[in-house]
């Protein structure tokens, strides 16, 4: 069984690929398009350009980014959540109903709303591992149960009135920069270290490239896929809380369809669909390219109903790229 | 005392029984050679030794400690290493990823334990090295290697950390004349190192010319014990068929 063997790639570009692959875990494809998206924008649209519309940028890049990451760290795991934007929704009633409703201080309102996304995932990873149900049906169930206790927690109306404690965390801005913004530097930073250069990140990417090699490796796969559901669901209640700060309220319609943008970022920023293969890094240009792209169609007055279209297309789009750069590589 | 011990195995999947009181016993620096047809329970029995599959009854020790309650990764660091036929690599991961996995060396960074890249990959490229194995570039993922290639990194993988026992299940089935006598080489040479080592193969000439003793399994049971020097492959055919006229099978198999 001689594969064929594939030539190592020559040149300036194929080069600096590789460079960035290896060293930084970015594909620098990713970068081009986003450079490349942000030039056109500028030519387009006399706004863009600004320091504000940068921390915009950046600002509505925070909640997306961070359920990004979540989306990272369970795809490149061979896994699949579909319910980070319910569960997003869900956190923020939750943290909003019990700072407001049960006028409960500030650290238990956020320590209640991160709780509720991290018990969220908890459940999808033990009904996953345990009974044997697959991840696309399990977290797609849950996207509805979530969504669907959120209305039930609240009654189906938003949630008004947070304490300042609490609004800090997203209209704060010490130093100029936003809190989300700063918050999710932060997260991103210790988890590109965890899935880079940490024994369960290193598991997470053998686990969604070969399990049985990893079963074989004596890794603990259920236990494993478990803490990284909870992951998932924790940073989805993370997102929770920074988007109902912003807002000041817990929205329970809020994270609607989020996961489609979240997944889409994961995946133009070089994570394997399939598992194997993901970076943080990678997830946070793909995350900062869907908001160029959606903040450069807001200055130009583009419908968002077109903006989910183009969301929609850019998801395929980058899976085809993927997958034909995929083939090409295996050709003889 | 045996290096390792598996006495009295049984094994069902469900109502199909797979192994019905299976002994084995192998010593250091020995090579057992392990055959029977498919179905015969040689994987099944050696996932049990690797705590893949748990036995439903018998005893398994290793210098004399019982192993069963152990998991795979514990069995693993005892110095148990089983090279898979499909070799059980994560393809998209590089040389070292592979040959670490699971036992990733870390160093302490602000108190945070960090997987120590450059260690690994120092270690990963001497122990290829000492393999003889040629590799364009360990960096590389392995899945862009050719089969000889990456049977190498999971070769290189159960020898990183000084096995006791190496279990191989066809590791020449899928190799080219060249491979298959460098990985017979190989037993010999970790046989010389004192490992024991199983060698699970249909190819009966190649059992025949590196093991000290052949075992063989069929429909769930070890139907014979052989030492090889005093074995014909009419011997190995009979048992493996269970008896009856095995002349034109035997010559056919030693043909080669």
């Amino acid at each position: 069984m001689a594969t064929p063997q594939t030539q190592r790639a020559t040149g300036l570009w194929a080069g600096l690929q590789e460079k960035f692959t290896e060293q930084l875990h970015v594909r620098l494809e990713s970068i081009v398009v986003l450079v490349g998206l942000a030039v056109i924008m500028s030519i387009l649209s006399p706004f863009f350009l600004s320091v504000s519309n940068f921390m915009n940028i950046l600002l509505a890049t925070s909640t997306i980014g961070i359920l990004a990451i979540a989306a990272t760290f369970v795809l490149s795991s061979g896994g699949l959540d579909l319910s980070i934007g319910s569960v997003l929704g869900l956190s923020g009633v939750v943290g909003a109903s019990v700072a407001v409703n049960l006028g409960m201080p500030t650290p238990i309102a956020v320590f209640a709303t991160i709780g509720a996304g991290a018990l969220a995932g908890l459940v999808n990873g033990w009904v996953i591992t345990r009974g044997f149900v697959p991840a696309f049906i399990v977290t797609l169930g849950m996207l509805g149960i979530a969504r669907g206790l959120a209305l039930v927690i609240s009654d189906g109306r938003v949630i008004y009135g947070l304490p300042d404690w609490m609004l800090f965390l997203g209209q704060g801005r010490p130093f100029g920069i936003p809190m989300p913004v700063i918050i999710l530097i932060v997260v991103a930073i210790i988890m590109h270290i965890v899935l880079a250069y940490t024994r369960f990140g290193r598991h997470t990417l053998a686990i969604g490239d070969n399990e049985n090699a990893a079963l074989t490796a004596g890794i603990n796969v259920d236990l494993h896929r478990l803490t990284l559901y909870t992951l998932s669901g924790g940073l989805a209640g993370l997102a929770g809380l920074l988007f109902a700060t912003r807002i000041n309220s817990g929205d329970p319609t809020a994270g609607i369809s989020y996961e489609l943008t979240a997944i889409t970022a994961a995946i133009i920023g070089g994570t394997n669909l399939f598992g194997g293969r993901g970076s943080i890094l990678g997830t946070i240009v793909g995350a900062l390219i869907m908001g160029v792209l959606q903040n450069g169609l807001n200055l130009l007055a583009v419908q968002s109903y077109y903006q989910q279209m183009a969301i929609g297309a850019v998801l395929i789009l980058a899976v085809f790229i993927d997958q034909f750069q995929q083939r090409q590589e295996t050709k003889v | 005392m045996s290096l390792l011990a598996a006495v009295g195995i049984e094994k069902s999947f469900g109502s199909v029984s797979v192994l019905h009181g299976v002994d084995l016993t192998l010593d250091a620096g020995e090579v057992v050679g392990l055959v029977g047809d498919n179905g015969a329970g040689k994987s099944t029995l050696m996932k049990i030794v690797t705590g893949m599959y748990q036995a439903d009854s018998g005893l398994i020790t290793l210098e004399g400690e019982n192993l069963l309650d152990l998991t795979p990764g514990a069995r693993r660091a005892r110095g148990i290493e089983m090279i898979y036929q499909d070799l059980a690599l994560a393809k998209q991961q590089d040389v070292a990823s592979n040959i670490f996995l699971g036992r990733e060396p870390t160093r302490r960074i602000f108190g945070v334990s960090l997987v120590d890249r450059h260690r690994m990959k120092r270690e990963a490229q001497a122990m290829i090295d000492r393999l003889g194995a040629e590799l364009p570039v360990i960096t590389r993922s392995v899945g862009s290697f050719s089969g000889g290639q990456q049977q190498s990194v999971a070769i290189a993988r159960a020898l990183t950390f000084e096995p006791k026992i190496v279990i191989m299940d066809e590791p020449t089935a899928a190799l080219a004349v060249r491979e298959v006598q460098s990985v017979l080489d190989l037993i010999r040479q970790l046989k010389s190192q004192g490992i024991g080592v199983i060698l699970i193969s249909h190819r009966l000439n190649d059992v025949l010319s590196v093991t000290d003793r052949i075992v063989v399994l069929r429909q769930g049971r070890a139907t014979a014990n052989l030492v090889t020097k005093e074995t014909t492959m009419a011997d190995i055919v009979s048992a493996i068929v269970g008896g009856g006229d095995v002349a034109v099978a035997a010559a056919h198999e030693a043909r080669g």
